[in-house]
């Protein structure tokens, strides 16, 4: 006999306070850096949304074996491998903007960057 | 010939996801060039086949690894999917040729041959998205052609090209990972990933607060994407500084099949649900809609880059088109559907007039626009007819697109509607005339007046959508026929 | 109750509330420095929090990714910017709390109608995914699912993810990659002017670890098809013990035993493998990416698919971590001999 109400649905709670500091992070911050480290925050709690859901209570891995009945789901699996090197990708991208704005503008943050543009205008 | 009309639909799309890598080993600035051009017209031709072969055939699946849906990842092409995908791809075709002066003076030759990868790139990933038939594969295509719209962008000239760049890319992931989260909510649901397989079974669960927040969340993730009013801050600027061919491309491109996606999410993945009734989304989205019509245009109005002008001018284009989404009645859709294509078309034109005059004249200020009717006759000629289009001026695409969208709320019955419709185009009328104005009636600050015009290599591309967008007003047949078609396949549901 | 399970499930929310407690630290702190090193934890977190709910691929990959390349890169960033976070005016933090509390709602409202965590009732575990669970063994015949799912099942996903990080590597090198004649002056003067190079133990210790670190990763390339692993993960691991051989060494070094002309070819030839294993499908008469018609027997087929494709995956995913912090140290280099050629003639004034 298997109890599912631990953790139940405060799994997904604890999952969606972490998406909500990462979201924060991105827009509360006006550093770049944070900012990417934020989406970094939040991109990798969807992951762990992902993965909960794929989760089996007694399961296992999906590797299969003769000795093993029960596996967690492995489809969710393969959307975050994915979903990962997607976000490493974007990850380099916007540091690599991050660097080019540092050297133009000389700061970034961007409330400064904004005055700035703004004077130049 | 049966290799080509069975993998026509793959075949549009890898050929220039394939011809990308390639494009990297050229490294010559020339031969990518020549190479981009050369894969942009034959993906062009491919999507010519596909469109025709659609509309004899109608829907075609192709099932990639042989693995049939939902288990494995399927192609879903209807009369929509071909037709935004002809409309990359055609957009490409004219971009290509377009884009060798522009890009040579704009960027250093050391780079020339990425900023060809990353066209032929986003152009993949754009088609991608527009053919696939799973909604978790339309997000890695969503990225591909993101990452490479980025690039693109950041391209340009100016420094605020890097900021500009830096901030979409901050909001288009946050776009896309709200669609992964709403995406993962309909999975958890439903244990599909496949749209046809989604619109089966999502009619069970409709009515639970799962789904309902799900809905949100992928509307507002494409929402992002597509720049619908009020999520449109990245768009001005990305426009504005981005490499002239580069705005061309994107801005007739990218937004459309934006939302393409969302059409697709609201008719075929949600289509049996009916979100327009059951979650109360009509009543939003037509007032998004509008509000977007009127915001975009009248801040288009102050605007003192023509760039910038017309960046704020798609965002009320865009606005038409999620009104004809949302009408949805088949007159209106099919307005929203042609519109799609036409403001592709005037859209394009009219960036491709404005990176001609900045190939001679290095701006796109309104002040430095004095005097173009006498310098660059041909070119400010071209605005001017993609300006009466922008207005919805009869004997363009405009106005095609309008006489639809203004049908199909009367067909409602709501005419203010259609009276809002017609008041937006009086406000394009005053965006279009201040420029129109500066090039004929104002003389340029040095008092030059001596004849300048763009090479003959960039006006012909020009002129190719410039005359595209006057001939499929004078005889919109065609364009009225596929689009027809394409809006009652959507409305005939998820089959 | 099983004692197993409950085990598991504690762990499970106590690494989730770590998670928290660390990501309100990155919120918080504005030590950058601190903040990147931060997030390369809160990933590692992830990932063991992935090995807790089965998923071992995905684990490996976040820690080679999250906790490994990600935070290198953030490193170098910072070692091209500042090092500190101004404050954040107050006005903004009050907006974006209350629109973040508001889809928090929305997200907690939304969870009523999820099913329970863990519960194998769940619509997600009775459609689609048997299909893998029970025929896969013979359809492709391979033990690890998730590599059947992502190579062959989903392969014409994990193509799109491969020309994504190929995007990623090569707007890397447009946006901030330099010219040939100045890159190689740079690298040497910088590797001139290296720290790393100068300390024994780090030397000694890296020369020891690469050819395991090399080891690992053709392990993890060749093995991925009955155990946790594939090309992602090996590319990543491959690309690992280079670049920590570009630390020690210095980038001119790197750049010596991998050139960019290699890491280049390298990138687009591994998408193109990858692509035109299905390209081959087709001209077969099949579909894109079909690979029972590869070989004789379909199972035969797919393995030489998979072991292709997988080794696509690697070889660009590999040439691309590397390319791009080539482009980050690079830059980093140009940076210091400018600051120094800066010092240099200012002590002449």
């Amino acid at each position: 006999m298997i109890d599912y109400a631990f953790p139940g649905l405060l799994n997904y709670w604890i999952v969606f306070l972490l998406m909500m500091i990462g979201l924060y992070i991105v827009i509360a911050h006006e550093n770049l850096i944070k900012k990417i480290v934020g989406l970094n925050v939040f991109q990798v709690s969807v992951f762990v949304f992902y993965i909960s859901m794929a989760k089996i209570k007694g399961g296992t891995a999906p590797i299969l074996a003769d000795s093993i009945e029960v596996y967690s789901n492995p489809l969710p699996h393969v959307l975050i491998l994915t979903a990962i090197v997607v976000g490493v990708a974007t990850t380099a991208l916007g540091l690599a903007l991050v660097v080019r704005i540092q050297e133009s503008y000389d700061t970034i943050e961007d409330d400064e960057i904004r005055d700035i543009e703004e004077r130049s205008d | 010939m049966t290799f080509l009309s069975l993998n026509m639909s793959v075949l549009a799309v890898i050929v220039p996801l394939m011809a990308a890598p390639i494009c990297v080993l050229l490294r010559h600035s020339g031969l990518a060039w020549a190479w981009a051009t050369a894969i942009a017209g034959i993906t062009f031709v491919l999507s010519i086949g596909l469109l025709q072969h659609i509309m004899a055939n109608g829907t075609l699946v192709y099932e990639m690894g042989g693995w049939d849906g939902p288990w494995g990842i399927v192609y879903h092409i209807d009369e929509v999917s071909a037709l935004v995908v002809m409309i990359v791809a055609a957009i490409a075709a004219v971009v290509m040729p377009y884009a060798k002066l522009s890009i040579e003076r704009e960027i250093p030759k050391e780079r020339h041959y990425l900023v060809y990868c990353m066209f032929l790139l986003c152009m993949a990933g754009l088609i991608g998205m527009a053919v696939t038939g799973d909604a978790f594969n339309l997000f890695v295509f969503l990225e591909v052609s993101s990452l490479s719209s980025y690039v693109l962008i950041s391209l340009g000239n100016d420094r605020r090209a890097l900021t500009a760049s830096l901030r979409y890319l901050i909001i288009g992931t946050l776009g896309a990972t709200f669609y992964v989260i709403g995406l993962g909510m309909i999975y958890m649901m439903t244990g599909s990933l496949n749209m046809t397989d989604l619109a089966t079974s999502l009619p069970e669960v409709q009515d639970t607060q799962t789904i309902h927040v799900a809905f949100a969340f992928v509307i507002i993730g494409f929402g992002l994407k597509l720049a619908l009013f009020p999520l449109h801050i990245w768009l001005p600027n990305a426009y504005t500084y981005a490499p002239s061919a580069v705005t061309a491309f994107l801005a007739a491109t990218a937004t459309k099949v934006a939302v393409y996606a969302m059409l697709r999410l609201i008719y075929t993945v949600f289509g049996d649900v009916n979100p327009f009734e059951t979650y109360g989304l009509r009543g939003v989205m037509i007032a998004l809609a509008l509000l977007g019509m009127f915001a975009g245009s009248l801040l288009a109005i102050f605007q003192t880059n023509v760039k910038r002008l017309l960046a704020y001018s798609s965002i009320a284009q865009v606005g038409y088109m999620v009104l004809g989404i949302s009408i949805g009645n088949a007159i209106a859709l099919e307005g929203g559907i042609i519109h799609m294509f036409n403001h592709a078309l005037m859209k394009g034109g009219l960036f491709m007039a404005m990176g001609c005059v900045f190939y001679m004249v290095g701006s796109t200020d309104l002040k430095d626009m004095a005097g173009m009717g006498k310098r660059m006759p041909l070119t400010a000629a071209a605005f001017v007819i993609g300006g009466f289009a922008l207005v919805g001026t009869p004997l363009t695409v405009g106005f095609i697109s309008k006489f639809y969208l203004v049908q199909g709320a009367l067909a409602e019955g709501w005419w203010p509607i259609a009276f809002m419709i017609m008041f937006a185009s009086l406000l394009a009328v005053i965006y279009v005339w201040r420029v129109v104005e500066v090039m004929y009636f104002q003389k340029p600050a040095d008092g030059d007046l001596s004849y300048n015009e763009a090479p003959i290599a960039m006006l012909i591309p020009t002129y190719v959508l410039i005359g595209a967008a006057v001939y499929f007003g004078t005889d919109a047949t065609l364009t009225s026929e596929i689009s027809l078609n394409a809006a009652q396949t959507l409305l005939g549901g998820s089959k | 109750m099983n004692i197993e399970i409950i085990t598991s499930d504690a762990l499970n929310v106590m690494t989730l509330l770590f998670m928290a407690v660390t990501a309100i630290a990155i919120a918080r702190i504005r030590n950058l420095f601190a903040v990147v090193m931060l997030s390369g934890i809160y990933s590692l977190m992830g990932a063991t929090l992935y090995v807790i709910l089965d998923a071992v691929d995905v684990a490996f990959t976040e820690a080679a990714v999250g906790a490994g390349a990600s935070t290198v890169l953030m490193i170098g960033t910072l070692a091209l910017t500042s090092a500190n976070e101004n404050a954040t005016p107050n006005k903004q933090t009050i907006k974006a709390l209350i629109a973040c509390t508001l889809i928090g709602f929305a997200l907690v409202y939304a969870s009523f109608d999820m099913p329970l965590f863990g519960d194998p009732n769940a619509p997600i575990h009775n459609h689609v995914v048997p299909r893998y669970l029970n025929d896969s063994m013979a359809e492709i015949g391979l033990p690890n699912v998730v590599t059947s799912i992502l190579a062959s099942y989903r392969g014409y996903d994990t193509m799109g993810e491969a020309f994504v990080i190929f995007t990623a590597a090569v707007g890397v090198i447009a946006l901030i990659g330099r010219g040939r004649r100045e890159k190689s002056a740079n690298e040497n003067m910088a590797d001139a002017n290296n720290v790393m190079k100068r300390k024994i133990v780090l030397r000694v210790v890296s020369k020891l670890l690469i050819p395991f670190i090399l080891l690992f990763g053709l392990y993890v390339q060749w093995h991925g098809d009955f155990g946790p692993g594939g090309g992602f993960q090996a590319g990543v691991i491959f690309g690992a013990a280079f670049i920590l051989y570009g630390i020690i060494y210095g980038l001119g070094t790197l750049r010596k035993a991998l050139p960019a002309w290699l890491t280049r070819w390298l990138m687009a030839l591994g998408v193109l493998l990858y692509a035109c294993t299905g390209v081959v499908s087709l001209i077969k008469g099949a579909s894109f990416l079909d690979y029972n018609v590869l070989a004789s027997t379909p199972t035969g087929g797919q393995h030489i698919g998979i072991l292709l494709v997988e080794f696509g995956v690697g070889m660009t995913v590999f040439a691309s971590i590397v390319t791009i912090f080539c482009a980050f140290a690079g830059r980093a280099a140009a940076d210091v001999n400018k600051v120094s050629a800066k010092q240099r003639s200012a002590g002449h004034d």
